[in-house]
Formats: structure tokens, C-alpha cells, sequence
């Protein structure tokens, strides 16, 4: 939920100027019964937050009695009353729950977004729950397949997340392992989930439990959310899944009726609004699990091992950049990096990994100071193979380095992570083209690529 | 006393609330066309809903019980009219301008106020009806009245919606409702009146009436399932009942009379329960199994239930005796109420009670020991269910639930409507609505300059219209004052606009031929307007003579997907070519000719039935008969040279 989060002050209710200063000195705040008179017609209602799109200075909108809201343009005429303030209402106190034993531990950490959330009918506001309590109160079926530990990391809208949240993330789920917990869940944005997904795979090695990122491609405030659906998938796979990787639980399809547990490496979101939105990408997903249970679809790199201990490098490079190469492209989009001083730079090329002669001398100079250069393609389906036109080997003559079949996401977030934990750039380059947790493949198969149809 | 007094005696409130779909290019909140499909659909997904928690805590109580019972829905679509909005899969586009502007022109025709600004509202819905699990609303105008009879009858809100998507079946084995997208999404207006209705008759008229300006805007949808309303009906001492959805306007004033009826008799009921000293603590949630009492019962219902792992269960309804066989509606009695709890609540196929039996099977001697079993008195009622035991407790809960609703008097509740005019039970009635702002698409200014443009552009008045019939297209006075006040007006002055035809054929198609076309059985409501253009437009271009319409309806009804062309040749209704109608009316005179010398002019009327018999509508009569005629007269005139 992005929008119509609100708090109950005037102040950052969406109203401004002519209207706010009559609203604050009439001492009325949102949720009051208040009423306007307007060329001889009355409108009573409670006071609304103007906080949607498209707002101005002079409208002002009141829920009526039947529930609606309207917006009723102010002028120096109309004429404000207040009739009664607003009732608050008190929360109930949360229920100490006893822990059931014969349930597994997982701990559930928000980054934002709202992966549950409550509605207030009285005012429209959608609230996030954040609380344990609020998770077991909105989706009541947590309960018979977990004992839930909810902590909030951040509050961030996932397009704006950094590499130093991602550090933080980092860190706190390690925490929630060490702790001995069977999982761990993510509640994460959707829009960069799966860079986040990769930051993980890369920075928490040799799992002893799964870790799993969960979002929702319909806001939760709405009763056909995807969001129940996951997260008490997620929380089923954390909880008992043989598999000790990073993964991206997520709708399979558009029905409500199974989730495919994603490889954190291997995962891109492929539309913007559809339930089914995420998809492995030359590879198969990990596990498929619907309400006959789990189902393993490929061999896991590791299998849960509460024995294991986890080894975190959490620290992340921010000066990588991901640039996508296009017609028309000119040299100063790479040099402006450079004289920004980035260290690694991943490049989206054409078809098997090419890029415009335009680059050459720039990338020369790159590499010449010693910034890394890596190749990946805006295909997205497909591996890079820089050996088959005279572009690809010029490229790898000026020590470009090719990423195979890597997502180019995966890449710069490889990139990232490596350029902030490795001792030397022969390192970097050695370490970018060898797997460590199944972002690369050597064999693509038949399978694995999916081409769109119209059904009649 | 007359029956408008009674009516008033009685305390008779209603209210109105028309939903008409408007015949707009696209749909409400996405560009795909407003269309509704009988072929085959190109997909399927199968979804659930889940209630979302309010600050307040409340859930609707149905929606949860049909959560509870992991109701799926199975959506139908199509890929070419129906698209991810319509699936909840990719977020709504902006508001229909097209359907603000009918609705302003509405408000305006209605002297409503449009509001400034319209904000879209999430009304929560959650039978599967929406795939979003609300209904998009907004409020567009408010206040206003509609003159019915000499008196103002308050209109309170004109909204704009989005139309459900259509319901297609019930999969029970699968716990599965399957819905079809096409509708969902068509943008519908709803007028709702004040309770300021006081007969049946004038919930008619004003909804008649309301109709008719609907209409008059042009831009309305028009067959079954395009208007549907909802009437609130209330009596002193009862409560407000919500039929919904209620199709045909011409039954409304049945509907209320038989809800109004049926208050009363629930009320006459209460008094009568209160009068034996009955109070809510007699009727208890005693629930027992006496699959026992049944072991070698006749009852074929009870045999299968108990073969397939059932039980009977049974509750006592103390003072009941003679009340559950009371007609309340024209053949349904309060047993029928409890009835309808159970198989809504405990989802059994029905209940057996004591003032129906001995029958069914169920023996003297069963009910004897039933009375036994529950100690009961001959002044009380045994309700029995047969089925899954789980389900025969919820079903007796809900039936217990309703009998002591019968002293307090008439439950709130959502009722729909029957082909008859009755009602049955549909669910609670819910409290306030649940509603929250739909945040995925903006608010929308009504701007000065707006309602400028809409009161410049008022359709033509009805009135206006129908003098303009007269004078312009040359209908009768009749004709005219009935195409005005039907629903095919709209379609009337396209084709009349559009096609070089006499408008008098156009009226009297819709007026005469498709009404008793419609009275014979004939399924005249799937013929599209397209199709029906394409009628006439045959006629425009002399392929058909118009003696060929009532024919070729007909066939279109009965062949939906037949084009007009595939009908011209199914049925040889081409018009015929002058030389072939010349060869055949030779033929039928030649045959004849003693006849034609016997009653010399006389005889052109019998000559021109067996001609007409022949060419079956393929030529008009006119020129039948001036061909007869000139043939007849060669024959007299020859006889005279002979």
C-alpha cells in the first residue's frame, strides 16, 4: 500500500493553503463531523484526508452518512462549521499467545510496505499490521503453521531501498538465525524484490535454514490480495521445506492456487501488476507448493541444517552501475561514471553481449583504470557468448567480462557485493564468473523459456 | 377501506434504487467494450476472497461464513473484450468520461446537484461477484425529485458503478461459483429514491417513470438483465427488507404488495407467539440426533442421508404448532422462511416440520415418537434435517436462530425476488456500508464549464419527441405516443435516422411484431440492435419485402448467431424478381380462370391469398396486387372479346 496511509493531524492530511488555514482555525481536524454551506446548500459530513493524486487547494472532501466521500469546492462564501470531533477509538490489548510447541519458530521482518494491513472504515485509512498480533488477526491461518516473530526493520518503499538497507537486512536476518529460528520472511516490496532476493544469496552463505522474501502484487487492504496467499505459503516453506536457500515466494499464476518458491539469483518481477508477476529465469523454480503441500521442482544447492553455522558478508559497493545499451548511444553516458569514480559497471548489452563501437575507447579506459566491466544481456532469456561477432571479441579483448547466463540484476548486485568484500580486482573478476549460490548455469534447456500465445 | 388507505394504515414505506447500464463505448474503469457473450469462453481462473479486517472489527457475517467454507470462484474470460482489470490482475484506468456525462445529463433531467469533486469509493462485496472483492462507486450528483402523479417523489444520490460480473452456475461438488467477466465492469447509474413511495402501484409509476427518462437520455442499454432494481420495503412495526435486484419493472408493485403482506403476517405471527406467553428463552438451541427414531423409515430424503453417513437431527420450536404452516406469501409459510436459513446456513436441501407431516414418507407413528423424544406438547413444532451432521446442527442453529427472530417480528434482511413476486431469503441485511476511498484512480472536478456543456446538449424531451414523430415521420398519434415510452426508442430513431425506410414499419415492428412474437414464446429478447439494423437495412435495400420482418425475427430469435444473410437464404425470403412474381401470378390465374370469368372483379381477393400464399413474404402485397389485378382484368377484358 503506497497511498492512504494516514495520521490523524491536520498537517499531513493533503490539505493546503485557503483551505488549511480555515480548517486549523476552526480548530477542525480529520474525522470531525463538520458541515459546509455553499450557495444555499448544505453538506455534512466527516472531515477526509485529501491525500490522493491530483489534489488542489480548494476542494475539500467529507464522508457522507452513506458512506460515500464527495469533494466540495471552498470559496470565500461557503461557510464551515464544526458539529461534533471525531471519536477515537481504542485498540483492543494484544492476547499473549502460548507458543505451540509442535510448530516451527519463523521470524517475519517488514521492510514496508504492507504485507497485512488493517482497514478504518470510519476514515478510509489502510494501516499496515505490524505486530505479530496484527498478522495472527489478519490472516488467523498463520497460526497452525508457525509460531510468529514480527519485528519492523524499516519502513522503506522498495523502489527506494540502498545498498546500506540492504546491509541492514543482512544483518538482521542473520540475528533471527543465530537465534535458532526454523526461517526467516522478508515482507518485501515488490519492484526491486529481486535485487534484494540476490543481495541475500550472496551475503548469507551456508544457510542453515531458509530464507525466504514475500510481497503482494495487490494491496492487502483489498479482500482479493495475493498477500495471504504468500505469506502463509512462505511461512509453510520456511518452516518445514528441506531447503536452506534465499527464495522469492510468490503466486505461479494468476488463480489462487499455487506459489513457486523462486531461486534469490535467479528471479526477476516480469510484469507490473499481474499476481504472477515473478519468474525464474534460465532456470527452473525451486519448490511449488499449493494446499496439498510442497513440491520440489529443483535440487536445492544446500538442505536445511540447524548444525550449520551462517557466514554473513554484508557490506555492498554503492558505486556499481547497470547501464543498458541502445541505438543512438553515446560514450558520455559512461564517461559521466567514471569522472563520478564507479568502480564496476555492469554493462545490458544487445543479443550475445554487445555494445556499440561508440563505447569502445571509454570502456578501454575504464578497465584501464581498473574499474571492472562485466557484460550481461537485455534479452534477459539467454546466455552471452562474446566469441561470435567481431564486437563480442573485441569486447573481451579489452577485458570485459562475460556473465554467461546471469540476470543482469544478479550481476550488478554480485558486483556490488563483491567489489565490497574481496581483497583485490584479479579477485573480482575470477569470483564474477564462478557460481556462488546457482546464479550461473552452463546448460540451458528447452524448458526453461516460455513464449506468449493467444488462446482461441 | 380502498387499498391506498390500507396502505397507509399499515405504515407502507419504499424506496427505490434503479441500476440501468449504460450502452457507453467502454467499460467504467478499463477500455474494453461493453459487451455480454453467450460463445464459448477463452479462459478461466479459479480465485478466493477473504474479508479484510476493519479498525472496528466488524465482518460481514455471510461474507465470513462463506470463507469459512473455502468458497472458490472460477472466473470466465474472454481475450478479446475482457482484459486484467476486469481479473484484478493490472490496476483501473481513469473513470468513463462518457458515463459522467449521462449521468450529469440525468442529474440534470432528475434537478439533482452534481458534486464538485467525484470521488471513487471501494464498496466491499464479497460473493465473488467483483474479483476485487469491492464494488467501484462514486457519488455523482445529489438531491433532486421525480414528479410522479402529481406528486414529487426526493431522489437522494445518483451514483455511477461498476456492473458485477454475471453469475453462470452454482458448482456445488466443487464449492465453486462460477462468474463470467463480460458484465463486470459495464458502468451502471443507480438512482436511488427517498422512502416517499406509499402504494405498490406508485413503486410502479416511479419506477416506470424514472425508466422512461433513463431512456430518454439515449444512451441506455435496453433488454433483460440491462435495469435492475432494488426496493425497500418497510411497515410500521416491521423492518426494512431489501429485495435486490429485481428485473422486470412491471412487477414491482406485486413485489411490494407481497412484502408489505408478508410483514404483516410475520407481525400477526409475533402477536400470536406473545399472546400464547412464548418469550425468546422457550425456543432453545436444543439440538438432538434422532437418527434412531428413523432407523426404518420410508423416507426415501432420510433413507439416503443415513446411507451415506448422515443423521437426523431435530430441534423443538415450543408454540409453534399450526404458525409453521402459516402463509405469509402466496405459497410460502413461515416453515418455508426457516427453511431457506437452513439451506443458506447449513447448506442441507431443506427441513421437514411437524405442520407438514405425515407426509414425505415420515409416518404418523415417526411423528408420534418425535413428539415423545422431545417432550414436546401439542401446542409446539418439530423442525427435523437430514444430512451430514455437521451440516444438520448449522442448519437447526440457523433455523432456531430464525424462530426466535418470529418474536421480535421481521428480521433485516436482503431478500430476492422470485418470478412470481415473492421473495426468499438471500442474507442478513449488512450494517453501514463498508467503504473505503479507491485510491488507484483520481478524483474527478465537475467543472462550471462541464455542466455548461451538458445542460447545451439536454436530449430532446419526450414530448418534444413524440410531436416530431407525427409531424416528421408521419407515425400515428398512437404510434408515436407508444415508441416514445418503449424501449426501443433509442434503436427506433437510429434506424430511422440512419435508413431510407418508412419509419411506420419500424415503430410497428417493435410494437406489434416483437410483442407478439415475444407473447408466442419466441426469444426475441437475444436479438441485438445490430441485428435488428441489419433487418431493416435489408428492407431499405429492397432485398426483403417488409411483409418479411415478423419471419425473419422469428428465425433471428430463435438462431442467435445467424447473420442476416445466412436467414435470407435459410428461409427464401429474398424478394422475388418482378419476372418470377409475373410467372407465378400467370400461373395461379391461368388455373383459374372459370373462377375469374364466374365473379369477374370479385375474384381478385381469392386470387391474391393463394399468390400470397406462394411468395410468402419475398414480395410485397401492393405490388401482388397490381399484378393480380392487371393479370385478372386481361382475363375479363379477353372474355368480353370473346
Amino acid at each position: 500500500m503506497k497511498r492512504g496511509e494516514i495520521g490523524l493531524g491536520l498537517e499531513d492530511s493533503g490539505y493546503s493553503g485557503m483551505v488549511f488555514e480555515r480548517l486549523s482555525s476552526l480548530h477542525i481536524d480529520i474525522g470531525d463531523l463538520i458541515s459546509i454551506e455553499r450557495n444555499g446548500n448544505e453538506f455534512t459530513g466527516l472531515l477526509m484526508p485529501r491525500s490522493q493524486i491530483g489534489s488542489d487547494e480548494n476542494h475539500i472532501v467529507i464522508k457522507l452518512e452513506n458512506g460515500y466521500n464527495i469533494g466540495v469546492c471552498i470559496d470565500e462564501r461557503c461557510i464551515i462549521g464544526k458539529k461534533k470531533s471525531s471519536t477515537k477509538r481504542r485498540r483492543k490489548p494484544p492476547v499473549v499467545r502460548d507458543v505451540n510447541p509442535n510448530l516451527p519458530t519463523v521470524s517475519i521482518i517488514s521492510t514496508g510496505g504492507t504485507i497485512a494491513s488493517r482497514v478504518d472504515y470510519r476514515t478510509g485509512a489502510v494501516n499496515p499490521a505490524l505486530t505479530a498480533q496484527d498478522l495472527y488477526d489478519s490472516v488467523p491461518e498463520l497460526e497452525d503453521y508457525a509460531n510468529v516473530h514480527a519485528k519492523v526493520l524499516m519502513s522503506v518503499l522498495s523502489e527506494n531501498i540502498t545498498p546500506s538497507d540492504c546491509t541492514k537486512l543482512v544483518k538482521k536476518v542473520a540475528s533471527e538465525i543465530r537465534r535458532g529460528v526454523d526461517g526467516v520472511i522478508i515482507a518485501h516490496g515488490t519492484d526491486t524484490m529481486g535485487y534484494t532476493a540476490a543481495a541475500l544469496s550472496f551475503a548469507l552463505s551456508n544457510l542453515p535454514v531458509p530464507v525466504a522474501l514475500v510481497g503482494s502484487q495487490r494491496s492487502s487492504d483489498r479482500p482479493s490480495s495475493d498477500s495471504a496467499l504468500n505469506l502463509i505459503g512462505a511461512t509453510k516453506i520456511v518452516g518445514k521445506a528441506d531447503i536452506a536457500e534465499v527464495m522469492v515466494v510468490m503466486h505461479g499464476e494468476t488463480d489462487d492456487s499455487f506459489l513457486y518458491a523462486h531461486r534469490g539469483t535467479r528471479v526477476r518481477k516480469f510484469h507490473s501488476s499481474r499476481r504472477d508477476a515473478f519468474q525464474s529465469v534460465n532456470d527452473y523454480p525451486l519448490l511449488r507448493i499449493n494446499d496439498r503441500g510442497i513440491e520440489e521442482i529443483s535440487e536445492p544447492l544446500l538442505r536445511r541444517n540447524a548444525e550449520r553455522i551462517v557466514k554473513v558478508k554484508p557490506k555492498f559497493e554503492e558505486k556499481v552501475a547497470l547501464v543498458k545499451t541502445y541505438p543512438g548511444m553515446r560514450s558520455t553516458v559512461v564517461e559521466t561514471l567514471l569522472d563520478d569514480e564507479y568502480k564496476g559497471l555492469v554493462i545490458e548489452g544487445t543479443g550475445l553481449g554487445h555494445a556499440p563501437d561508440i563505447l569502445r575507447p571509454v570502456l578501454k579506459k575504464a578497465i584501464e583504470s581498473e574499474v571492472i566491466v562485466v557484460m550481461t544481456t537485455q534479452c534477459i532469456n539467454g546466455r552471452v557468448d562474446m566469441n561470435v561477432y567481431r564486437t563480442g571479441v573485441q569486447l573481451l579483448d579489452l577485458g570485459v567480462i562475460p556473465c554467461d547466463d546471469m540476470l543482469a540484476e544478479t550481476a550488478l548486485v554480485k558486483l556490488m557485493w563483491l567489489l565490497a568484500n574481496t581483497k583485490d580486482n584479479r579477485e573480482v573478476r575470477t569470483l564474477m564468473v564462478t557460481p556462488l549460490a546457482g546464479e550461473i548455469g552452463m546448460r540451458s534447456e528447452y524448458s526453461q523459456y516460455h513464449i506468449s500465445s493467444r488462446k482461441r | 377501506m380502498s387499498d391506498e388507505s390500507w396502505y397507509e394504515h399499515i405504515g407502507l414505506m419504499v424506496g427505490l434504487e434503479l441500476h440501468q447500464q449504460l450502452d457507453t463505448e467502454r467499460k467504467l474503469f478499463c477500455h474494453c467494450p461493453t459487451v455480454i457473450r453467450e460463445d464459448e469462453p477463452q479462459g478461466r481462473f479459479i480465485r478466493r476472497l477473504r474479508p479484510t479486517k476493519s479498525e472496528m472489527g466488524e465482518v460481514d457475517p455471510a461474507a465470513l461464513f462463506e470463507f469459512k467454507k473455502k468458497k472458490k470462484f472460477c472466473y470466465e474470460y474472454y481475450n478479446d473484450t475482457t482484459c486484467l482489470v476486469e481479473g484484478d490482475e493490472e490496476p483501473p484506468h481513469d473513470i468513463c468520461e462518457e458515463a459522467i456525462d449521462i449521468s450529469l445529463t440525468l442529474a440534470n433531467l432528475l434537478h439533482s446537484r452534481p458534486v464538485d469533486e467525484i470521488h471513487p469509493m471501494r464498496k466491499i462485496v464479497i460473493d465473488g461477484s467483483n474479483t476485487t472483492g469491492f464494488q467501484r462507486t462514486a457519488i455523482v450528483a445529489l438531491g433532486g425529485q421525480v414528479n410522479v402523479g402529481g406528486k414529487d417523489i426526493h431522489i437522494q444520490t445518483i451514483a455511477i458503478e461498476e456492473d458485477a460480473a454475471r453469475k453462470i452456475a452454482d458448482d456445488e461438488r466443487n464449492n465453486m461459483r462460477v462468474y463470467r467477466l463480460d458484465r463486470l465492469g459495464i458502468p451502471l447509474i443507480e438512482i436511488a429514491t427517498a422512502p416517499d413511495i406509499r402504494s405498490p402501484h406508485e413503486a410502479q409509476e416511479v419506477a416506470l417513470a424514472i425508466g422512461m427518462l433513463l431512456r430518454a437520455t439515449g444512451k441506455v442499454k435496453r433488454g433483460l438483465g440491462t435495469i435492475r432494481q432494488d426496493v425497500n420495503v418497510s411497515i410500521n412495526g416491521g423492518s426494512i427488507t431489501e429485495i435486490k435486484g429485481l428485473q422486470q419493472l412491471d412487477m414491482v408493485a406485486k413485489v411490494v404488495e407481497y412484502e408489505a403482506t408478508r410483514q404483516e403476517n410475520l407481525l400477526m405471527i409475533r402477536d400470536e407467539l406473545r399472546g400464547k406467553g412464548i418469550t425468546p428463552s422457550d425456543i432453545a438451541m436444543d439440538i438432538h440426533d434422532v437418527s434412531d427414531l428413523f432407523v426404518h423409515t420410508k423416507s426415501k430424503v432420510i433413507k439416503r442421508a443415513l446411507s451415506t453417513g448422515g443423521a437426523v437431527y431435530g430441534v423443538k420450536l415450543s408454540g409453534f404448532s399450526g404458525l409453521l404452516g402459516r402463509e405469509i406469501q402466496p405459497d410460502r409459510r413461515l416453515g418455508t422462511e426457516l427453511s431457506d436459513y437452513a439451506k443458506f446456513w447449513g447448506g442441507v436441501g431443506g427441513i421437514f416440520h411437524t405442520d407438514e407431516l405425515p407426509n414425505y414418507g415420515i409416518t404418523k407413528d415417526e411423528v408420534e415418537k418425535l413428539y415423545g423424544f422431545f417432550d414436546a406438547e401439542k401446542d409446539d413444532a418439530i423442525v427435523v434435517v437430514a444430512a451430514h451432521s455437521d451440516r444438520c446442527i448449522a442448519a437447526l442453529e440457523a433455523v432456531v436462530r430464525r424462530a426466535k427472530e418470529s418474536l421480535i417480528g421481521v428480521p433485516a434482511e436482503t431478500r430476492t425476488p422470485l418470478p412470481e413476486g415473492q421473495t426468499k431469503y438471500a442474507r442478513p441485511r449488512p450494517g453501514a456500508q463498508r467503504m473505503y476511498p479507491e485510491t488507484d484512480v483520481r478524483p474527478v472536478k465537475i467543472t462550471a464549464q462541464r455542466l455548461k456543456m451538458i445542460k447545451k446538449h439536454m436530449p430532446e424531451p419526450l414530448e418534444e419527441r413524440r410531436k416530431r414523430f407525427v409531424r416528421e415521420h408521419g407515425l400515428s398519434k398512437d404510434l408515436a405516443a407508444q415508441i416514445v415510452r418503449s424501449h426501443f426508442l433509442n434503436l427506433y430513431e437510429s434506424v430511422t435516422e440512419k435508413l431510407d425506410i418508412n419509419p411506420t414499419i419500424v415503430a410497428t415492428t417493435f410494437l406489434n411484431t416483437v410483442v407478439s412474437l415475444n407473447r408466442e414464446g419466441i426469444p426475441v429478447e437475444t436479438i441485438g440492435d445490430m441485428q435488428f439494423e441489419r433487418v431493416f437495412s435489408s428492407v431499405a435495400e429492397n432485398k426483403i419485402s417488409a411483409d418479411a420482418i415478423p419471419e425473419m425475427i422469428s428465425y433471428l430469435a430463435q438462431n442467435p448467431s445467424a447473420t442476416v444473410d445466412d436467414v435470407i437464404n435459410a428461409t427464401g425470403l429474398a424478394r422475388m424478381k418482378q419476372s418470377d412474381l409475373q410467372e407465378i401470378v400467370k400461373g395461379v390465374v391461368s388455373e383459374r380462370i372459370d373462377y375469374i370469368r364466374e365473379n369477374g372483379e370479385r375474384a381478385i381477393g381469392g386470387i391474391m391469398g393463394v399468390v400470397m400464399n406462394k411468395v410468402r413474404g419475398r414480395a410485397e402485397g401492393k405490388t401482388v396486387k397490381a399484378l393480380v389485378t392487371s393479370e385478372v382484368n386481361k382475363v375479363i377484358d379477353g372474355g368480353l372479346q370473346q
